[in-house]
């Protein structure tokens, strides 16, 4: 058994950590409060080689394993859930599909663009009847000669209306199967086609510096070549990408945990009260040793898991519990943080306070926790 | 244009220093090692004047095994050779017997240019880069903020503070430059350079590789020695002046400095 990371994962962490420090941290609060999505800073998360990191170096990628992926999210995340998820929903959900399911032609239209962040791209899964109930969407896409016409629409989806947005991946109900459920094909759509609008979605709680957009298609003409993969294959291409988006959603939790810590760790070893450092209650120590052990426990489930899918075994069961326990330790972690920064935990001028909100899109989005359960019990004979 | 670039490894400016049982040295266990912050200005500038005028960037660096990670750091930031002169009976040398052994390196080279740090933050003695460019018996331009070269890349004109004014300098190459704050903003590694270093050259030395004699080396040659290392004292608690007004609270500073401190 081997645990070190090596000497290139090893700095690949340290570099990033020091991106993260010195260009993020400084704005995080800031575009947080102005609810400000910053192209500036996904611009020089991808000429550090924060997007595409997977992607072989042919389509402008790195080549990386997965592993160095995750270390890299987690980075951003120790720093700031918004700058993390545009990268993680970025590569995930948006460069995953084009690079695992497109053709050379898609690839070499898309890629290179997409792993140099002079541009986004989002997945369009979750419509306002269909979240966790995937299946139920209703967007449909219609044979037309040589193009398909597609309208409906999709609610919550990242990276899709800022001024990089270039385009989604879309899935739309194509027909039925021939055992009566609905057949779902992915399709690539580019802004600016008629038809297609992309609205941004305001007042949320968290991931403030992050886009999220509603998109609405009326009419939208695609032409057949923009298909993904084949006609039928949008279900599993769905499920795959999933899989492995939930690494990244894990890597959140374990970093957003990791910055909250330290954070408090921190705190408490400098906030005097009755004569001693709070950190000196063994009521906060012992909170902060909980989180030091959740956070290792944390990290190598998510990175055995990382070892597993770079080693190309089955991972999708680890995977929905890396993202589950990662999520739910960010949220018992940053719980405490708060609790142990008392009054000043609930200002904005600490960081804690962001992380707080931006931990519970983490046991919603990209399957809620309670879908993680369900797909664990699966996996383990239950239903 | 090929350029050297001489580096150092120092504890990370926020490591917490402890004093060793000798009192003498620091425990260096649990510190997290970095490149000397004034040698990164180094590399960005050899990297920035390699992209111009193009050629090479060697880095060197001398110390333990650990010293690879710091040139590694620059082999990622673009450089494109290294070499750590790594060598048991060096350990404890003082600044003058570090400059020998970098110039004994540097002088088979071809160069038209040595960056190194004005000083290393751990001892902040400041003394390599001058010694280095005196063994190689070039020009040495020492606390520089800025650095142009003349189109033709034959000589540079270079920028170093002084008292609140600012001194020009030219100079022939090949020369020796110290970096001062101010000059560059190092850039970082990105990912796909860190891929990339992994198959650059990194070329290990030992003091007889380069031809030098060991007994020239290692505490026992020190010429400067470390009597011993004090940790600063503890600063006691500030003093907040209570008064009605800010005249009254003014002139109870102005007593407390001419009566307390003694300073007025
Ligand atoms: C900021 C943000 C970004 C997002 N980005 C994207 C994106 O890029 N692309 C995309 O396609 N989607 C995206 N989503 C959507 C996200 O994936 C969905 O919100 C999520 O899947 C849950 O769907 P829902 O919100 O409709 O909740 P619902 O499915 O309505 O769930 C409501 C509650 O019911 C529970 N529940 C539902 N079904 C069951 C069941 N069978 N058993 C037990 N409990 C159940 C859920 O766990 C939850 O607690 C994003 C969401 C947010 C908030």
């Amino acid at each position: 058994m081997d645990f070190d990371l090596t000497k290139e994962q090893k700095m690949i962490r340290r570099e990033v950590r020091k991106f993260a420090e010195s260009e993020i941290a400084p704005v995080a609060a800031e575009l947080d409060e102005k609810e400000e999505f910053s192209a500036d800073i996904t611009k020089k998360m991808g000429e550090i080689g924060l997007l595409g990191l997977f992607v072989s170096e042919q389509y402008g990628g790195e080549g990386l394993d997965y592993i160095s992926y995750i270390i890299a999210v987690e980075e951003v995340a120790r720093v700031d859930g918004s700058q993390a998820a545009t990268i993680a929903a970025g590569n995930s959900l948006g460069i995953g599909p084009l690079y695992y399911f497109g053709n050379e032609e898609q690839k070499r239209k898309y890629l290179p663009k997409l792993c140099s962040g002079e541009a986004l791209w989002g997945f369009g899964l979750t419509e306002p009847d269909a979240g966790s109930d995937a299946g139920g969407s209703k967007t449909t896409a219609v044979k037309n000669a040589d193009e398909w016409v597609l309208n409906g629409s999709k609610i919550f989806i990242t990276n899709a209306a800022c001024e990089l947005s270039l385009g989604i991946t879309v899935q739309a109900v194509t027909g039925t199967r021939p055992n009566g459920k609905p057949e779902y094909t992915c399709f690539i759509l580019e802004h600016g086609t008629p038809g297609f609008k992309a609205v941004p979605m305001h007042k949320k709680m968290m991931w403030r510096a992050s886009s999220t957009a509603e998109l609405y298609f009326n009419d939208v003409r695609i032409p057949k070549e923009n298909m993904l993969g084949n006609k039928g294959e949008g279900f599993h291409q769905m499920l795959q990408t999933l899989d492995r988006g939930r690494l990244s959603i894990a890597a959140m939790g374990l970093g957003g945990a990791q910055g909250a810590y330290e954070a408090a760790l921190k705190y408490s070893r400098q906030r005097i009260q009755f004569g001693q450092s709070i950190s000196r209650f063994q009521a906060v120590a012992f909170k902060l040793a909980d989180s030091a052990m959740e956070i290792e426990c944390a990290r190598n489930l998510l990175y055995k898991t990382c070892w597993l899918l770079d080693n190309k075994r089955q991972f999708e069961k680890e995977a929905a519990m890396a993202k589950l326990y990662c999520s739910e330790v960010m949220g018992r972690v940053v719980n405490h943080a708060v609790q142990i920064y008392g009054g000043y935990g609930l200002m904005k001028e600490n960081s804690v306070e962001r992380f707080y909100r931006d931990q519970k899109l983490l046991d919603i989005g990209e399957g809620t926790s309670e879908i993680q359960r369900i797909v664990i019990a699966r996996h383990i004979g239950c239903l | 244009m090929n350029i050297i670039v001489c580096l150092k490894q120092v504890p990370d400016t926020e490591a917490q220093i402890k004093i060793a049982g000798d009192a003498k040295s620091i425990v260096t266990d649990d510190i997290k090692w970095v490149m000397n912050p004034y040698d990164e200005f180094g590399v960005e500038e050899a990297l920035k004047t390699k992209e111009k005028f193009g050629g090479e960037v060697t880095v060197i660096g001398l110390g333990p095994k650990r010293v690879t990670e710091t040139i590694r750091t620059a082999l990622a930031m673009g450089a494109d050779k290294g070499i750590l002169i790594c060598d048991d009976a060096a350990d404890g040398s003082d600044s003058i017997a570090v400059a020998k052994a970098l110039a004994a390196a540097i002088k088979g080279m071809e160069y038209d240019l040595i960056f190194t740090g004005q000083r290393g933050v751990d001892d902040d003695l400041g003394v390599v880069g001058a010694s280095v460019a005196e063994f190689l018996d070039i020009p040495q331009l020492s606390l520089i903020e800025d650095v142009e070269f003349a189109e033709d890349g034959k000589s540079v004109k270079v920028k170093r503070p002084v008292e609140g004014e600012v001194l020009t300098i030219e100079s022939s190459l090949p020369v020796l430059i110290t970096t001062q704050k101010g000059l560059n903003e190092p850039r970082y590694a990105s990912l796909p350079g860190i891929m990339k270093a992994k198959k650059k050259p990194l070329d290990q030395k030992t003091l007889s590789d380069l031809g030098l004699d060991a007994s020239d080396f290692g505490e026992g040659a020190r010429k400067l020695k470390i009597v011993e290392l004090l940790s600063p004292p503890a600063r006691s608690a500030g003093k907040i002046i209570e008064g009605e007004s800010p005249q009254e609270k003014a002139a109870e500073l102005a007593r407390l400095l001419h009566e307390e401190a003694k300073l007025l």
